[in-house]
């Protein structure tokens, strides 16, 4: 920078530093101030009024009477074997979906990777299109689709295949579609990034080297694409484990998920605070795979520099 | 610098049989035949497009030829997988596992290959030390110099001991001075090893210190096949002449063609040249003589002595390496000839000097007669 314009700079690094604090601001706005009202929800006690919970300070004639916190919520999680199961079983279906999710999203991650420049755009604009579409809309149409009347079942009966329907919505299999339909480009995008940036004259150079194809894509392609398999995984898993709306239309009365279970105790319970303890439960146990994504994310840029 | 050459012929390694090799609509490789010997540093020079990256990449089975054969060590290699060939490539881009260390990226291939533990250890322990990278076998290739890399990318072909080692721009990525030191150290371990070399490079250069012999394509094709001295001193035609070190080419018509000798009017010099032809020429037909900047002699007083060719003209322009100066000379008749003189005085002041009349001759056994 030259001598003449000191000032412009400092000015300029001075809109700098307040753009990098922007991040910081929409966390704590739209994040911590929310999570903090609900961790205030989680530690007071359900009433029948408005709002349907007891205030955190607590305030009398004579002035401020100090703090009304339980953890009464929390022992209640604990001690009913219910919700252990509930979070075990949304765990289990989230990892499954995340794991489905990847066996079909790897290979189509990888063939985009491998076309021709404006054949790969248009293969991108295919896996994003969807978006256009309202996620709730799209996760009708499958009831549409997977209905005992639905387009599917008739068309079977229709061709002769079979002639009972066969049960597809209303089960876990409905929710696992539900899951890979909807999170699907979550794990095509992140894998597609990374296997896009991959020099093709690697797997040249393992075949020379002696490698069959197979083995060249297992020794060189997929350990470089951890990174990308990982953002994926990550992206699909943590908002599968909170799922609502997905085992809502498509699950059957047996599929337990916690997203729903947070919807009863809100909605059909009005038990607020036992609704808060739940959430902040689950937030607990999804920050460390966030943590985890996040170190990784920093690893790559470093490689990336 | 060429390897020592024995007087007894080399066997032949690589046979090249008719290959030619088409995407779509371009042939990339037209009808190409050429026979490498063993032991011998062979460099494929060319223009970029010229195809002898598409032969490299045939030889190493990533391409398969649609026509002709390819040979190596007398066995039909053409539908060979590149696993299975006794070939290995030194990438342009280097290729190495940037997820695995030095020590790993060398010991990959006598991996995949099912050498023993120990003996891997031992040859890739053996392989670092030839290249002088012992002290690097644990690093990633992100932490190593361009340098660093293009050994590593060395040793890792080389370390499975191939029968053929192709070398693809294998010092294009470096800096000039690395670059030079590097010729010399890839020459001592092609002599060392004695391992077949195919070199593919466009800096002529790199072909004329490397190779003991070099093959010039051209638009898919052979163009000339031989030493660095026979490529320069003896082009077989125009292209290579042109494209191999600096050189005048002169259009003409043959005059006279008597006892090895033709004369040729060149209409561009408004001159007549002579030059020396085993092969009868008819009179009449038109030709192209080329003459090297630095077989002419450029001089103020008029040359004597015979069998020469004399033209007169100004020094239009000079540029002073120190070693040497090249000057452009301006002949009456608006043309302009390269000519190259050596600095042998120590003196700051040149003896031939911008816009000076001069002569310009040179002996008629130094032109070169290019057909077609």
């Amino acid at each position: 920078m030259s001598d003449a314009a000191p000032d412009n700079g400092s000015h300029a690094h001075r809109w700098l530093r307040r753009a990098v604090l922007l991040p910081y601001f929409w966390l704590l706005l739209f994040f911590l101030a929310p999570f903090l009202i609900i961790l205030k929800i989680s530690v007071a006690d359900p009433v029948i009024a408005q709002p349907p919970f007891t205030a955190l300070l607590a305030w009398g004639a004579d002035g401020f009477r100090g703090i009304q916190a339980t953890f009464e919520n929390y022992v209640f999680l604990f001690q009913d074997g219910y919700y252990g199961i509930i979070y075990l079983s949304s765990l289990k279906m989230a990892a499954i979906g995340t794991l489905l999710c990847l066996l079909l999203g790897y290979p189509m991650a990888y063939y985009i990777a491998r076309q021709a420049p404006a054949r790969r755009n248009v293969l991108l604009l295919a896996v994003i299109l969807p978006f256009w579409i309202s996620f709730l809309l799209r996760v009708y149409a499958w009831i549409g689709l997977l209905n005992n009347r639905g387009v599917i079942n008739e068309m079977l009966i229709g061709l002769g295949i079979i002639d009972q329907p066969i049960q597809m919505l209303y089960n876990d299999f409905a929710v696992y579609l539900g899951i890979v339909y909807s999170y699907l480009p979550f794990m095509i995008l992140p894998l597609y990034a990374n296997l896009e940036r991959h020099d093709h004259d690697l797997l040249d150079a393992a075949a020379d080297l002696g490698a069959r194809r197979w083995r060249g894509f297992v020794d060189v392609t997929l350990p470089l694409s951890v990174p990308g398999i990982v953002g994926g995984c990550l992206l699909v898993f943590i908002p599968a484990v909170g799922e609502f709306t997905i085992p809502a239309l498509l699950g059957g009365a047996d599929t337990l998920m916690i997203g729903r279970v947070l919807w009863d105790e809100f909605f059909v319970s009005r038990d607020w605070p036992v609704a808060s303890a739940v959430s902040v439960v689950l937030l607990l146990l999804l920050v460390a795979p966030i943590l985890w994504f996040q170190r990784i994310q920093a690893r790559e840029q470093e490689a990336g520099r | 610098m060429n390897t020592v050459k024995s007087d007894e012929p080399k066997p032949v390694l690589v046979e090249i049989r008719e290959v030619s090799k088409k995407f779509g609509d371009v042939v990339a490789v037209d009808a190409v035949s050429l026979d490498i010997l063993k032991g011998e540093l062979f460099a494929i020079l060319g223009s970029s497009g010229c195809g002898k990256t598409t032969l490299l990449r045939m030889l190493a089975g990533f391409e398969h030829p649609t026509s002709g054969r390819i040979l190596i060590d007398g066995a039909d290699m053409t539908d060979v997988p590149p696993y299975e060939r006794p070939v290995n490539l030194m990438f342009q881009s280097y290729a190495l596992f940037p997820h695995m260390t030095v020590e790993q990226n060398v010991a990959y291939g006598l991996k995949k290959e099912g050498v023993p533990a120990a003996q891997i250890r031992e040859r890739v322990a053996e392989m670092l030390a030839l290249v002088k990278l012992e002290a690097l076998a644990g690093r990633k290739p992100e932490k190593l110099s361009g340098g660093e890399k293009q050994r590593v990318a060395l040793a890792r072909a080389l370390v499975k001991r191939p029968k053929l080692l192709l070398l693809d721009e294998p010092l294009a990525a470096l800096d000039r001075k690395l670059r030079e030191h590097t010729q010399f150290e890839l020459a001592n371990l092609q002599y060392q090893l004695g391992t077949t070399f195919v070199v593919v490079t466009h800096d002529q250069d790199e072909a004329m210190t490397l190779a003991s012999r070099i093959a010039v394509m051209s638009e898919g094709r052979i163009a000339q096949v031989g030493t660095p001295g026979q490529v320069y001193e003896f082009p077989a035609n125009r292209y290579v002449a042109g494209f191999v070190g600096n050189i005048n080419l002169i259009d003409g018509r043959v005059t006279r063609s008597s006892g090895g000798r033709v004369s040729l009017q060149c209409d561009a010099l408004g001159a007549e040249l002579s030059v020396l032809s085993e092969d009868p020429i008819g009179a009449g037909s038109s030709t192209c003589i080329a003459v090297r900047p630095e077989k002419i002699t450029i001089s103020r007083e008029a040359p004597n002595g015979k069998d020469r060719n004399v033209l007169k003209g100004t020094v239009w322009d000079l540029a002073y390496f120190g070693d040497q100066s090249l000057y452009r000379v301006r002949l009456q008749s608006g043309a302009v000839l390269q000519v190259s003189a050596q600095n042998l005085r120590r003196s700051a002041k040149l003896t031939v000097e911008w816009d000076d009349e001069v002569f310009l001759s040179w002996d008629i056994a130094s032109t070169v007669l290019l057909r077609s």
